[in-house]
């Protein structure tokens, strides 16, 4: 029987750790892009894109990431399309955390003084003007904080995509265990590991809530 | 023709009928207030002359452009219409300057140096020249307004719309905005002001609205507004507020 040393354990471990990081980054970009997009729509004031973003929002955040996983990794090749691990996990982290920027960056423009609009309009800005000028770059300062701490969120989503047969940080430690029969030991070590990458993000959203704080 | 002119204007929020047929001719050069209680429709009135309200019944024309509900043509009237608000409304994240040059950038697309003379002259107007690169959040109440009335002169508006802007100031600092609006009227300067400061309205106004219930309950100029009002609510509104 082939033994494992702890540090094949953990060099393991941190290989796999890389596809949390890839795949926690993908979601962040890819859920940032369109998060923003819908913002952006949303802000414009029409009321049927409102409905419709406001639906997405409630269906995303209102279902277990876990559960959407499970529907467009299933539910993608039930209609034809075979998808592998790796893009059904990047999809749906994608639209689960563009759900989440959206609703913290809607919040950031709408906790805006309505003056400023109004400001704006009687000066004579288009929409535009507005929104580049004015509005974006205060709530901008605003939404920082919470969306590094939401981006804290997401490395810890990525572990369900085990469940789907991603191996990233979680399914490379039920793995492991598979062969060295030591639960605690490898778990302790994936847990450390997560705590690695989380840690300094939460720090960096607490130390940038403060500066902003000041700043206003 | 009159600068402002209001032609039986109605204005609802939902059930709520806030204006209820005002008609209103303002000249250029007058400088007009409007008081009343509050709630007596006085603020929407002025809201609806530069499109920030809507209004569904009337006509309202000023500088011979209707007022309506049409982005477009709202930003061709914001050139004609000023306005400065009760909560100053400047932006934050931008100096005194800035504030003053944003628009005169972006919508008359004055170029740099120009655009920099101009502020700095209407700084220098509203005695504020020594604040160019502050931050409206390191400004008092009352210079913080000053800023906002410069910057709605660099857009030479033909009148200037002034919503209670005293009132969320700390008494020893309205002396200081009132002075620059004396200023303005010494100018030629159109203003119509919703305003508490009585004292103001009689000495530097030349006619008085009193609005109630949403209508112009009685008009006129304003030493014979203050010292023989007619009817009986502006004998207790007057009553009330010395």
């Amino acid at each position: 029987m082939v033994q494992f040393t702890d540090w094949d354990i953990l060099k393991n471990l941190l290989l796999a750790a890389r596809w949390t990081i890839l795949l926690s980054l993908l979601a962040f970009v890819g859920g940032g892009v369109f998060g923003l997009l819908l913002t952006l729509l949303r802000s414009m004031r029409n009321k049927l894109i409102t409905y419709l973003i406001q639906g997405y929002v409630e269906i995303f955040q209102g279902i277990p990431l876990l559960m959407q996983l499970f529907l467009t990794f299933f539910g993608l090749s039930l209609i034809g399309i075979e998808v592998d691990a790796w893009t059904a996990a990047v999809i749906s982290l994608t639209l689960f955390s563009s759900a989440f920027f959206h609703d913290i960056w809607r919040g950031c423009i709408e906790a805006l003084p309505k003056g400023q609009w109004e400001a704006c309009k009687t000066l004579g800005l288009s929409y535009l003007q507005t929104m580049r000028h004015v509005i974006v770059p205060q709530a901008m300062r605003m939404s920082i904080a919470p969306t590094v701490g939401f981006s804290v969120q997401i490395v810890k989503g990525t572990a369900l995509a085990s469940v789907i047969g991603f191996v990233e940080l979680t399914k490379a430690g039920s793995m492991i265990n598979n062969a060295v029969f030591q639960p605690f030991k490898v778990f302790v070590f994936v847990a450390i590991l997560y705590f690695i990458i989380c840690f300094p993000l939460s720090v960096l959203a607490r130390h940038l809530e403060k500066k902003n704080h000041v700043a206003r | 023709m009159s600068l402002v002119s209001l032609d039986q204007v109605h204005k609802y929020y939902g059930d709520n009928h806030v204006l209820k047929g005002v008609d209103l001719k303002v000249e250029a050069g007058e400088v007009v207030s409007i008081i009343g209680r509050s709630g007596s429709g006085k603020s929407t009135l002025l809201r609806c002359m530069n499109g920030l309200e809507e209004y569904q019944q009337g006509g309202i024309i000023v500088d011979n452009q209707a007022v309506e509900n049409d982005e477009f043509k709202l930003r061709l009237l914001s050139r004609s219409v000023g306005m400065v608000f009760q909560s100053f409304n400047l932006f934050p994240h931008m100096t005194v300057g800035e504030n003053v040059m944003l628009a005169t950038k972006l919508v008359l697309k004055k170029n740099k140096a120009e655009n920099k003379k101009l502020a700095e002259a209407l700084l220098e107007k509203v005695g504020l020249s020594d604040k160019f690169d502050a931050y409206p959040g390191n400004l008092s109440g009352g210079q913080q307004q000053r800023v906002a009335i410069a910057r709605s002169l660099a857009m030479s508006p033909k009148v200037l719309l002034c919503d209670e802007i005293t009132s969320a100031l700390d008494p020893e600092l309205v002396g200081e905005v009132l002075k620059v609006l004396e200023q303005l009227k010494a100018e030629g300067m159109t203003l119509i002001l919703v305003t508490h400061e009585m004292n103001f309205a009689r000495d530097v106004g030349d006619r008085v609205i009193f609005m109630n219930q949403g209508k112009v309950w009685e008009t006129g100029p304003s030493e014979e507004v203050f010292s023989n009002p007619q009817t009986e609510e502006l004998q207790s509104f007057l009553a009330a507020v010395r």
